[in-house]
């Protein structure tokens, strides 16, 4: 729990600012001031120059609109709002992965339509009629459950990101990748799921609650699979039916996944079919030849499974260009595979000084947190930095702490400080700083 | 009135809390049995100790046919590459800036190779591989990269008994937060 530590409104405004006084978050809490995104400042060079501004009436206004419609699409003007940075295996279509545009969106939640996606072998075309979920092994009684049947169990729902345990990966490089937060940072991405507690079927089917481990396995064409302990199991993990309010996207796993809060991604199989209660783990190919974190010194670590506390500044963020000097907003995502988050502080010179940032309720564990922060800038290039704390009192690391700690071979798990250099002309970029 | 409205109240409280302790004692119990033949059906799975390994046997000169006709086009001439993940060599290269993950240099079991090329391999048509071509496909791979003789079988019995080269060198962090 944030346990207070996440700034009220009355210690934001007693709060002095960083970065020689040009960090304040008080003035938008203060003044009320809209929220200046460069978003804003782009979707006003879109306006007909002269059709809609006073005195004259809009177009849209002087006809009926558009018909009802059976499902929403975004606005036309949104649609270069899209995953980013699509990259698939060769000679395949569907196995690889795609981002969220972390820098285009605001809040907590990701629409379903921009959640990061990571297959292994394509999405399934399932017909959930036709699916079965059968759990086995170390069982007094083997259980078969259509998706009807599942549909039908108590359900739980809860807010929790899902991170890929490769995001960021680029960052290990020798050099800071020229690309836009979403492609950097994107295989992250927080939802609403709704969906029955594991532990309710694994008691049905009578698992010896001594048994450490659980096969889950997909019904993909990889039927990409990882071994899971029974603690977590039998903890907080559950079988999402919903994301959003709706039936899971196919992309998501549809007609049900697992969801295991906090874990790397790739553990909260997709499309899953199979459960086997086990003595051991399988060492599957996805949690030995991948997924494991291989150190400096030849080691690699294995069963690496919560995504340790990280942050980044979505915006500004490059291609998120500042429109000279002004008053800004500094905005990002904060979250931890711990627990909460506690605390972001965000920096304008390069780390020298830090301001707390004001977190956007609700801050809820294993989910997205939101920061906010206003930032008076002159215009002088500098640095922007954010750093979060969890409530295990975990804080984020520096890169150089990072790879001092891991190396650069790891692949994956890169949760280090993110540096924005702005420069004069208001541009962004990624530096290691 | 008011007596009303309370009876009303007492009345949906009775009906929700028994609702709410039949359900805490009772879950919906709508899987149905699974036989032993539809859970052995299911069951590709296959841990280090070789459990559910099936009849079946190859040695690597079945496997060179098998990899020529099913794999090379994606992995390479002898598992060197490109398109897609080199599957042969790499040894040595674990700690230098550009490490090469292959079976040989990095893989920790050998059952994992023939579970990972039964359940999704070739890429184009998973699970259509007979399970001989499995194991002499597996046996080629490990022969190329050094880890069996070009007459060692792989089957059932042999699989579980190879000795990766690499598989000292993981270390496993859970159950240890990883902060």
């Amino acid at each position: 729990m944030p346990q207070g530590r996440s700034p009220s409104q009355d210690q934001v405004l007693a709060e002095p600012g960083a970065g020689h006084g040009r960090l304040d978050r008080r003035v938008f809490l203060k003044q009320g001031i809209a929220l200046l995104g460069a978003g804003s400042l782009a979707a006003g060079a879109l306006t007909p120059a002269g059709a809609a501004d006073p005195p004259d009436t809009p177009p849209w206004m002087q006809f009926p609109g558009a018909p009802l419609s059976g499902y929403g699409s975004p606005a036309t003007y949104e649609s270069n709002v899209t995953r980013t940075l699509i990259q698939a295996q060769p000679g395949t279509t569907g196995s690889g992965a795609s981002r969220t545009p972390l820098e285009a969106l605001d809040g907590m939640i990701t629409p379903s339509g921009l959640h990061f996606e990571r297959h292994h072998s394509g999405i399934p075309d399932i017909d959930p009629a036709k699916h079965r979920l059968l759990i086995h092994g170390l069982v007094k009684r083997p259980l078969i459950f259509t998706v009807d049947g599942l549909l039908r169990y108590p359900m739980v729902s809860h807010l929790y990101f899902l991170e890929c345990s490769g995001n960021s990966r680029p960052m290990y490089g020798a050099t800071p990748p020229t690309l836009t937060c979403g492609q950097v940072h994107g295989l992250v991405s927080c939802s609403e799921w709704t969906g029955v507690p594991l532990r309710l079927l694994l008691e049905e089917a009578g698992a010896d609650p001594n048994a450490p481990w659980l096969l889950a396995e997909g019904a993909d064409s990889a039927a990409m699979s990882r071994s899971v302990p029974m603690a977590k199991a039998l903890d907080d993990a559950f079988l999402a039916l919903y994301q959003n309010g709706e039936r899971l996207r196919p992309e998501n796993g549809y007609p049900v996944r697992l969801l295991l809060p906090g874990y790397e991604g790739n553990m909260s199989v997709k499309w899953l079919r199979r459960l086997k209660v086990m003595p051991t783990p399988t060492m599957t190919k996805d949690e030995t030849s991948k997924y494991t974190d291989l150190q400096a010194d030849g080691k690699a670590l294995m069963f690496t499974f919560p995504m340790a506390v990280k942050s980044v500044i979505t915006r500004p963020s490059p291609g998120v260009t500042l429109q000279g000097p002004g008053l800004y907003e500094v905005s990002g995502i904060a979250w931890s595979g711990h627990g909460a988050i506690t605390k972001v502080e965000v920096s304008a010179d390069g780390g020298q000084t830090w301001a707390e940032a004001a977190l956007s309720a609700p801050v809820l564990p294993r989910a997205l947190t939101r920061f906010r922060t206003a930032w008076q800038w002159n215009g002088v290039p500098t640095v922007l930095k954010s750093r979060a704390t969890d409530d295990t009192g975990t804080v984020q690391p520096t890169r150089d702490a990072l790879v001092a700690a891991h190396g650069t071979n790891v692949s994956y798990h890169y949760n280090a400080i993110q540096a924005w250099q702005v420069e004069a002309n208001g541009e962004v970029k990624n530096v290691y700083a | 009135m008011c007596m009303r409205s309370l009876a009303a109240v007492v009345m949906v409280l009775v009906v929700v809390t028994g609702y709410t302790s039949s359900a805490a004692q009772e879950t919906p119990n709508l899987g149905r049995p699974a036989t032993p033949a539809e859970s052995a059906g299911w069951d590709i799975s296959i841990p280090p100790d070789g459990t559910g390994l099936p009849p079946g046997n190859g040695t690597p000169e079945q496997g060179a046919v098998v990899y020529t006709q099913q794999c090379q086009s994606c992995h390479g001439e002898q598992g060197a590459g490109k398109p897609n993940d080199q599957l042969v060599g790499g040894q040595g290269t674990l700690t230098s800036k550009s490490p090469v993950r292959t079976i040989g240099s990095y893989w920790p079991y050998a059952t994992t190779v023939f579970d990972y090329v039964r359940r999704a391999m070739p890429y184009t048509h998973s699970q259509s591989l007979a399970h001989d071509e499995v194991y002499a496909v597996t046996a080629y791979l490990l022969h190329l990269n050094g880890i069996i003789g070009p007459q060692d079988a792989m089957n059932a019995q042999t699989l579980p008994q190879v000795k990766m080269p690499n598989r000292d060198n993981f270390m496993v962090v859970y159950p240890t937060k990883l902060k």
